[in-house]
């Protein structure tokens, strides 16, 4: 018989601790197979979130630290620059990356870091239990919106790769999304393409944002959770090239 | 040179691959020292956009097994508590050198001692401990960097060198110490096989301190208390200088020894016995030797530029078995010779009444 889909290495083969139809799983495989197929596995170093995805070096088979809630741009930095030649990336959530580290993603782009950023945003802090993330839709209800998200009071949902985009030093920003099979080869190629960025040499910080679905706090079962981001979500996060 | 340069320079000459920093005053002289030399150097220079990112900086070098450090002042290290506490717990050498300001809050920018607290109790969250230096000289600012380094790879842990504002910005004839094994004893320092170099050949590393699993904390913990029992086996410096007969002792650390060692020596020129500890390591604390000192009674003087804070580890070392005293001033107040003199007097009046 022919071997038509397999695991790839760099994925560790380990039951899953994410809930059933969370994007973790797809952006986990999606990232191992772009560093399988870039052949960087041995000198790639990966920096795990506080959130959900905390537990990241238990599926990804490379050198990992797991850092302090939204410190991953630093750290990287801080891995990066005495380390040139290793490809450093950050995992990071909307809580992690767009809430408690929003200085420090701004400031990683703007000294125009080396570093490939891979951001989940799927609109709530999952980890701590559902509550509004600085992402949340307007009317989403959460545990901390339990009357759902209002712009009086709580703002608007935040558009931090548009944010970033706006500086020079962020070299590639783009929006994709863990909703359909199409949708989902087109994020795997944007996240090789920022890792290729890295490998050769291009002097800037590279984000893909991934609108990652989170069945269990938008309390919708996992193809409504698939059909959300796509006729929801985009209204506010739109796909596409933001810069580069 | 000014003690901060002096202190850079050495750690350069140390071996520091990278610094990261953020200006805060009185220790900007490191920063613009560093961000000169380290580039000359080939190494790295990251100026953060805050001590927060600073010493998460600092967690990403020494992931890698580089050496690196950071600097600032009291409002400063505050905010690297969270950093700290995470370096303690993931087990990563680094220095963290802190040139003491007046506090609390924003403070002033005048010298003083009132960070002791933070550095030798934990500062951050957990159960942990920092190697902390009191340096009292602008050359014992230098030496102790090699030292800071070797300890902090020895036994993966942060070291925090505690200086103040007049160490950091005094003047002095220095002589840089070029090989660190003036000050290590040779140290044989350990492998770091468990630094985030890529994966190639090897088992993944990882770099944690995220422990879910039922115990494992608890177990995580027991390790680094024994880890911390064997630093304060090996690693307590202190020097001591006439307590043999002496009727006071003064215990006093950084810029504060300089100031009470003088005024014991006119103490002596009077026929008043004094003496002094001064503790080189504030963690671990020189406990023993101040015991031992108590064991004739004398009458214990602890002078700091605080509101009394090393006093304490003092009354745990004596153990109610000599009076001890306190004096000093906090928020940027210089303690002087005179005072110190005085206060002796006033302490040897009293004790003959």
């Amino acid at each position: 018989m022919q071997t038509v889909f397999k695991r790839t290495p760099t994925l560790k083969d380990c039951p899953t601790h994410y809930c059933p139809g969370c994007g973790h799983g797809i952006a986990h495989r999606l990232v191992c197979e772009v560093i399988d197929e870039l052949g960087i596995q041995s000198r790639t170093i990966g920096i795990a979130p506080v959130g959900c995805a905390v537990l990241a070096y238990d599926y990804f088979d490379v050198d990992m630290v797991e850092v302090a809630h939204g410190r991953a741009p630093a750290v990287a930095t801080g891995m990066k620059r005495t380390n040139p030649d290793k490809i450093v990336f950050s995992y990071q959530g909307d809580g992690d990356l767009a809430a408690i580290g929003t200085a420090e993603i701004i400031h990683a782009a703007h000294r125009a870091e080396q570093l490939t950023v891979v951001f989940i945003n799927n609109a709530v802090f999952g980890m701590t239990g559902g509550q509004m993330a600085p992402t949340t839709m307007l009317g989403q209800i959460t545990a901390t919106t339990q009357q759902g998200r209002q712009a009086d009071g709580q703002g608007y949902p935040l558009n931090v790769s548009e944010l970033l985009a706006v500086l020079p030093g962020a070299i590639y920003v783009e929006r994709c999304g863990l909703c359909s099979p199409a949708h989902i080869r087109k994020a795997k190629a944007a996240l090789k393409h920022a890792f290729e960025l890295q490998i050769n040499n291009a002097k800037g910080l590279s984000l893909v944002e991934l609108l990652s679905p989170c069945p269990t706090y938008w309390r919708m079962t996992p193809p409504d959770s698939m059909l959300h981001i796509q006729n929801e979500m985009t209204k506010v996060f739109p796909f596409g090239r933001i810069k580069g | 040179m000014c003690g901060n340069e002096a202190m850079a320079e050495a750690a350069i000459q140390a071996g520091l691959d990278a610094y990261f920093g953020y200006p805060i005053t009185p220790q900007n002289e490191v920063t613009a020292y560093m961000s000169q030399r380290m580039p000359e150097e080939k190494r790295v220079f990251v100026q953060s956009e805050s001590e927060l990112a600073a010493i998460n900086m600092v967690f990403g070098a020494a992931a890698t097994g580089k050496r690196t450090m950071t600097s600032s002042s009291s409002p400063g290290i505050s905010l690297m508590q969270e950093g700290i506490s995470y370096l303690a717990a993931a087990e990563l050498p680094c220095v963290i050198v802190n040139v003491m300001r007046g506090g609390p809050g924003l403070g002033n920018i005048a010298p003083s001692q009132g960070d002791y607290f933070q550095s030798v109790k934990g500062g951050g969250h957990g159960d942990y401990h920092c190697i902390v230096f009191g340096p009292s000289s602008v050359q014992e600012f230098a030496d102790i960097m090699p030292l800071a380094f070797d300890l902090a790879d020895k036994y993966r842990t942060p070291a925090i060198i505690l200086a103040d504002g007049i160490i950091g910005q005094m003047m002095e004839p220095v002589v840089i110490p070029t090989n660190s094994k003036l000050t290590t004893q040779n140290l044989k320092l350990p492998k770091k096989d468990w630094a985030l170099t890529g994966a190639d050949g090897r088992k993944q590393n990882i770099v944690r301190s995220l422990w879910l699993g039922d115990g494992v904390v608890e177990q995580h913990n027991y390790d680094l208390q024994a880890k911390y029992r064997q630093i304060e086996k090996n690693e307590i410096r202190c020097e001591q200088s006439d307590v043999d007969d002496a009727d006071i002792v003064i215990v006093a650390y950084g810029i504060c020894a300089r100031i009470a060692r003088r005024a014991a020596q006119q103490a002596r020129e009077q026929g008043i016995k004094v003496g002094c500890i001064r503790p080189i390591t504030l963690w671990p604390f020189p406990s023993e030797s101040i015991s031992k000192a108590a064991d004739k009674s004398p009458i214990f003087l602890v002078v700091e530029m605080s509101c009394g804070q090393m006093v304490e580890d003092v009354r745990l070392a004596v153990a109610g078995k000599s009076p001890v005293v306190f004096w000093g001033r906090p928020g940027g107040g210089i303690v002087t010779v005179e005072k110190v003199l005085e206060k002796i007097e006033q302490l040897i009046k009293k004790a003959k009444k």
